[in-house]
């Protein structure tokens, strides 16, 4: 019910929003949960393993029970909690976890079921048989015990990741945070101040307390401005931190449009990466429910949630309210309510010697034992020293005092420390580096405290830091002891509930005891206590001090567990923002790219790069038709391909020779100026990392060329050479990859294409096989090599790449004039099978120089990278798998890449694998599919039949064992 | 997780590529014998404290060897490998 007049809104500004389909209306700064309440809405959701009703809580992030599911469709986001969740126009709320509603659920069953269902039920019922968990038990038990329920659909919101760097961030803006920030900032320092409510101010904007004679909220407004005013001060609201990290990185969520419709272009949530060289925590605390019989009925609530609503949003949780505490704070509530003008059915405080005064009714050293009323809360049943008394009332305030909100401070590894002044956990000094607290996070929990030890802290961080800083004025507030006796749990009838979220309540803990379950991770575990997406923020200190209790230690021996980062939930799109569809990996597109599309060419990934799979032309009804034309372009006529996604390495320095001898298992010192050769690469385990070819284009200068998916790691790992190994040796390496576009121009007709645009044309004499050299094409400088991986007469030229597609739509308008024509990686593939060229297929990183019949390239005469390890004699051993080319012989003509070998008449099963296929192609120059693979001892077995078989799609063929090299074995056509 | 760049300065660790502990830098002479260079390769000491490791700086191409805590976290320094080398 909303209070005419009260809280911190404006009522005139109404709000239309619906729930579960009924439309109803709220004002402008409610949360969900605040104009849920204020129109009279007790029930919003079933609990998770029971059912049973649940209404509102808390008035923060730390809700166990409000959560429900905002949206539709594609657009819906599941279990947002209503206390957290801004009210807007349109906004569609939907309760979960109930069928057919949340009125009657059908599995509401479970709560009648509840004495069988009591901690580890899962475990010791459905353990037989086995099979039957993930059929049956499995889907029933996440079905009975659910949240919400992802929409299924692509999620088509936009989500973002940002960093941002500062001197000091504090997390909370409530007193110590609003007071730590000014002083740091006054000091000179940069602070990022965030805070996860909507406005700033923390308590200030929920209590009635004047600072400085005026209203809290008044000083939080002045205490802003004058923050915004400074240049060094960057304010965060809707910002929760998540976690702290090492280094001075938090993680914190900022919900960036949750309290709006969707709007083109905004971004649902940001998650900040956040480094601060110090961090003042002014979290604050949360304050704890009792737990005595039946304590979850709809209305029952926390007693700061009561003054949140009233004070803050105007909006009184009921007609009749009673409040059960053990604390002095509570009181505020009933002070609070009555000024206000709301009924107090009664004060009930723990402690016999408890000083409550007011115009409604007051028991002392008593207790709430039971409540009745199953939608919501009708009535409470209070013990007193004259005997029991049920009590009318539809909303309890209760309050089993504060909990620091330590939970950063666990995320690398620290424990909290017990204060029993308190009864509550406290963070340990040093416990995250460079991380102060401050105020109630830090037990210090008047409003007078907490002002002063946010500036105090503040100036130490910035005198840590180097700057001069005093405190910042500390104003005038409230000053009040906080009062308390041990209340965690009331005897009585009826389950007493610790962890709303995981329905875990007293009889669990005690069970857990019972089975010896004694240890506190062991009792969380067994219980599910405190795993709930709440991490169990109102309940893990009650749960532990029942632990204690019942296991007769006290709650220090017994210990706590921790916290782990987030804080609160965070959705994974925003932690993996810009990674869907395409934004999941960088595009690299070639030159020629536009112009392949433009031809209609399907395009194929290679790492990162896009690459033309063939080109298909008017009338072809298969990617194979296309690719046995293009087959024969390079073959008959000329062919042209971008070849520029190889990794391209330009070295230069005295000592480029030497470094090539070293990181090539093969010699590079002895190669001419004008000539390329090929290099096999070796790990220094002496098995094969990459290949290609070098060329020296000047006495100290050379260029390399890696394949396409090791450019990176070969880089790295030539850099790793030059720093880590033999710093001694003057060379200079730079990827020049981007820099250089480079086409393979491949077949008979090659050389007249070229010279068609060569400004001097070439001959077989001044570019013969393996040459390489400077040309002008149009009087623009680039490069030719005459290299081939067709086995074809075939040049690669480069050129600067801003030039690269003019170039390709050149060469592909003069090889079309010629008879041929673009080729793709579906062509280039079958014409390296042809001649037996490696690719990583092959060199896949369990394969040696040996086993791909390079030995001899392992050269004798130096130490390279790997060779040492090379020679280890299993290495050698005749027995490993060789490569070895195969061609079908029976009557299945198709080979497979993947398929197995084994000996024709033998079973093909594991133990006679004999080896396997990584590479096939229909060889249209052959007319004959054509294998490349690894075959024990294979190469002593050219001629010899062996059974292919595919288990994965079922094919078996019989083939024969041949030379790699299918086409054109003595290699004349490469030197034509 | 931040480590300092010798190059570039203090960056978060997403920029790093990891590649092992330090004693990679002690490459031993071709004929050092099997049991130098399966340890060289193979063999690693698991430290409950101080170590020594290789990061590679992939924006700027730096082999740095940072000295970290395993324990703590912290990063006590770092230099450049051919540095560290000499």
């Amino acid at each position: 019910m909303r209070l005419t007049g009260k809280g911190l809104l404006d009522q005139s500004r109404s709000v239309p929003f619906s729930f579960d389909g009924v439309a109803m209306s709220g004002v402008e700064g409610d949360t969900l949960a605040s104009a849920l309440l204020a129109n009279g809405v007790r029930v919003v959701a079933r609990s998770f393993k029971y059912h049973r009703p649940r209404g509102i809580l808390a008035a923060g992030s730390e809700e166990p029970n409000a959560l429900v599911t905002i949206g539709r469709g594609a657009e819906t986001d599941p279990n947002v909690r209503a206390t957290v969740q801004e009210l807007y126009a349109g906004l569609d709320a939907a309760s979960q976890n109930r069928f057919p509603s949340l009125k009657f659920d059908l599995l509401a069953v479970n709560d009648l079921a509840a004495p069988f269902l009591a901690a580890g039920f899962y475990y010791k019922t459905f353990m037989w048989p086995r099979s039957f968990w993930e059929k049956l038990y499995e889907p029933f038990i996440r079905r009975a015990a659910g949240l919400g329920a992802l929409s299924e659909q692509h999620n088509p919101d936009r989500y973002e990741k940002a960093f941002a760097f500062c001197d000091v961030l504090v997390i909370g803006a409530g007193p110590s945070g609003l007071m730590a920030a000014l002083t740091a900032a006054q000091a000179g320092l940069d602070v990022i101040l965030a805070d996860e409510d909507s406005r700033m101010g923390g308590r200030l904007l929920s209590e009635t307390h004047e600072i400085d004679g005026k209203p809290g909220h008044v000083w939080v407004d002045e205490m802003l401005d004058t923050l915004r005013g400074m240049d060094n001060v960057r304010l965060m609201t809707r910002t929760t931190v998540t976690g702290a990290y090492d280094q001075g990185t938090y993680g914190a969520l900022e919900r960036v449009s949750h309290h709006r419709a969707r709007t083109e272009g905004l971004p649902r949530e940001c998650f900040w990466r956040i480094v601060a060289k110090r961090s003042i925590l002014c979290a604050g605390a949360l304050e704890r429910p009792v737990a005595f019989p039946n304590n979850d009925r709809p209305g029952i609530m926390t007693a700061n949630a009561v003054r949140s609503y009233l004070n803050r949003y105007g909006v009184a949780t009921g007609q009749a309210v009673s409040i059960f505490a053990n604390n002095d704070d509570a009181h505020r509530t009933a002070h609070d309510l009555a000024a206000a003008g709301v009924n107090i059915a009664a004060v009930i405080d723990s402690r016999a010697d408890a000083q409550v005064s007011g115009d409604f009714p007051v028991y002392t050293g008593a207790q709430v034992i039971g409540s009745s009323g199953r939608m919501g809360l009708e009535s409470i049943t209070v013990r007193h020293a004259g005997g029991t008394r049920k009590i009318r009332t539809d909303c309890l305030a209760m309050s089993g005092g504060w909990n620091p909100t330590v939970h950063m401070t666990c995320h690398m590894n620290g424990r909290p420390t017990w204060r029993e002044d308190i009864l509550s956990f406290v963070p340990t000094p040093g416990s995250v580096p460079g991380m102060s607290v401050a105020g109630a996070a830090n037990g210090s929990f008047s409003t007078a405290a907490c002002l002063a030890e946010g500036a105090a802290v503040a100036a130490a961080v910035a005198s840590d830091l180097g700057k001069k800083a005093a405190p910042a004025a500390t104003p005038k507030a409230e000053d009040g002891a906080y009062r308390l006796a041990p209340l965690w749990m009331v005897e009585g009838k009826g389950r007493k509930w610790l962890d709303f979220q995981n329905d875990v309540h007293v009889k669990d803990i005690d069970l857990a005891a019972r089975e010896n379950f004694r240890s506190v991770e062991h009792m969380k575990r067994y219980t599910t206590q405190g795993m709930a997406p709440d991490q169990g923020k109102n309940s893990n200190v009650a749960a532990l001090a029942i632990l204690a209790d019942a296991t007769g230690r006290g709650i220090p021996e017994t210990g706590t567990t921790t916290f782990r980062p987030p804080y609160v939930p965070v959705s994974i799109a925003s932690m993996g923002a810009g990674s869907q569809g395409k934004g999941f990996a960088p595009q690299r597109l070639t030159t020629s790219h536009h112009a392949a599309v433009k031809r209609g060419a399907p395009m194929i990934e290679a790492g990162l790069w896009y690459r033309p799979s063939y080109f298909p032309r008017d009338g072809e009804k298969t990617w194979r038709e296309s690719c046995d034309r293009e087959v024969g372009y390079v073959r008959n006529a000329v062919g042209i391909v971008d070849a520029s996604t190889l990794g391209k390495i330009d070295i230069q320095g005295p000592d480029a020779a030497a470094f090539l001898d070293f990181v090539y298992s093969n010699t590079f010192s002895t190669l001419k100026v004008g000539r390329a050769r090929y290099g096999l690469m070796l790990r220094e385990d002496g098995y094969v990392m990459d290949d290609g070819t070098t060329a020296r284009l000047g006495e100290n200068h050379y260029v390399m060329t890696t394949t396409t998916a090791a450019a990176g790691e070969v880089m790295r790992h030539l850099d790793w050479v030059l720093q880590g190994l033999r710093p001694d040796f003057d060379v200079q390496i730079v990827s020049v990859t981007e820099q250089w576009a480079q086409f393979a121009v491949a077949g008979p007709k090659s050389r007249e294409l070229l010279n068609g645009l060569l400004d001097t044309p070439i001959d077989g004499e001044s570019f013969p096989f393996m040459a390489c050299g400077e040309v002008s094409i149009g009087g623009i400088g680039g490069r030719l090599f005459r290299i081939s991986f067709s086995g074809e007469h075939a040049y690669e030229i480069a050129i600067p790449a801003r030039y690269g597609e003019s170039l390709y739509t050149l060469l592909v308008a003069r090889a079309e004039e010629l008879g041929g024509g673009p080729y793709g990686m579906e062509a280039l593939n079958v014409l390296r099978i042809e001649k037996g060229f490696i690719t990583h297929s092959e060199i896949h990183g369990r394969t040696t120089a040996f086993d791909i019949g390079m030995e001899r390239m392992v050269s004798a005469k130096k130490d390279c990278v790997g060779k040492t390890m090379s020679e280890r004699p299993g290495l050698k051993d005749p027995q490993r798998e060789q490569l070895v080319g195969l061609r079908p012989v029976g009557a299945v003509k198709q080979l497979t890449a993947g398929a197995h070998l084994f000996a024709e008449k033998a079973e093909p099963v594991r133990v006679n694998d004999e080896g396997y296929i990584t590479s096939v192609g229909y060889s249209p120059t052959l007319e004959t599919y054509l294998g490349l693979g690894f075959l024990k001892n294979g190469r002593a077995r050219h001629g010899e039949r062996i059974k292919m078989v595919d288990h994965l799609r079922g094919v078996t063929a019989i083939c024969e064992v041949c030379d790699p090299v299918a086409f054109d074995p003595e290699g004349g056509r490469v030197r034509g | 997780m931040r480590l300092t760049c010798p190059v570039c300065g203090d960056r978060d660790h997403r920029e790093f590529t990891y590649k092992g502990d330090a004693v990679m830098l002690d490459r031993p002479a071709p004929d050092a014998g099997t049991d130098a260079w399966d340890s060289y390769l193979h063999l690693r000491d698991n430290p409950c404290g101080d170590t020594r490791d290789l990061w590679y700086h992939d924006p700027c191409g730096a082999w740095v060897v940072v000295e970290r805590n395993t324990v703590t976290h912290a990063v006590t320094g770092t230099a450049l490998a051919s540095e560290a080398k000499r």
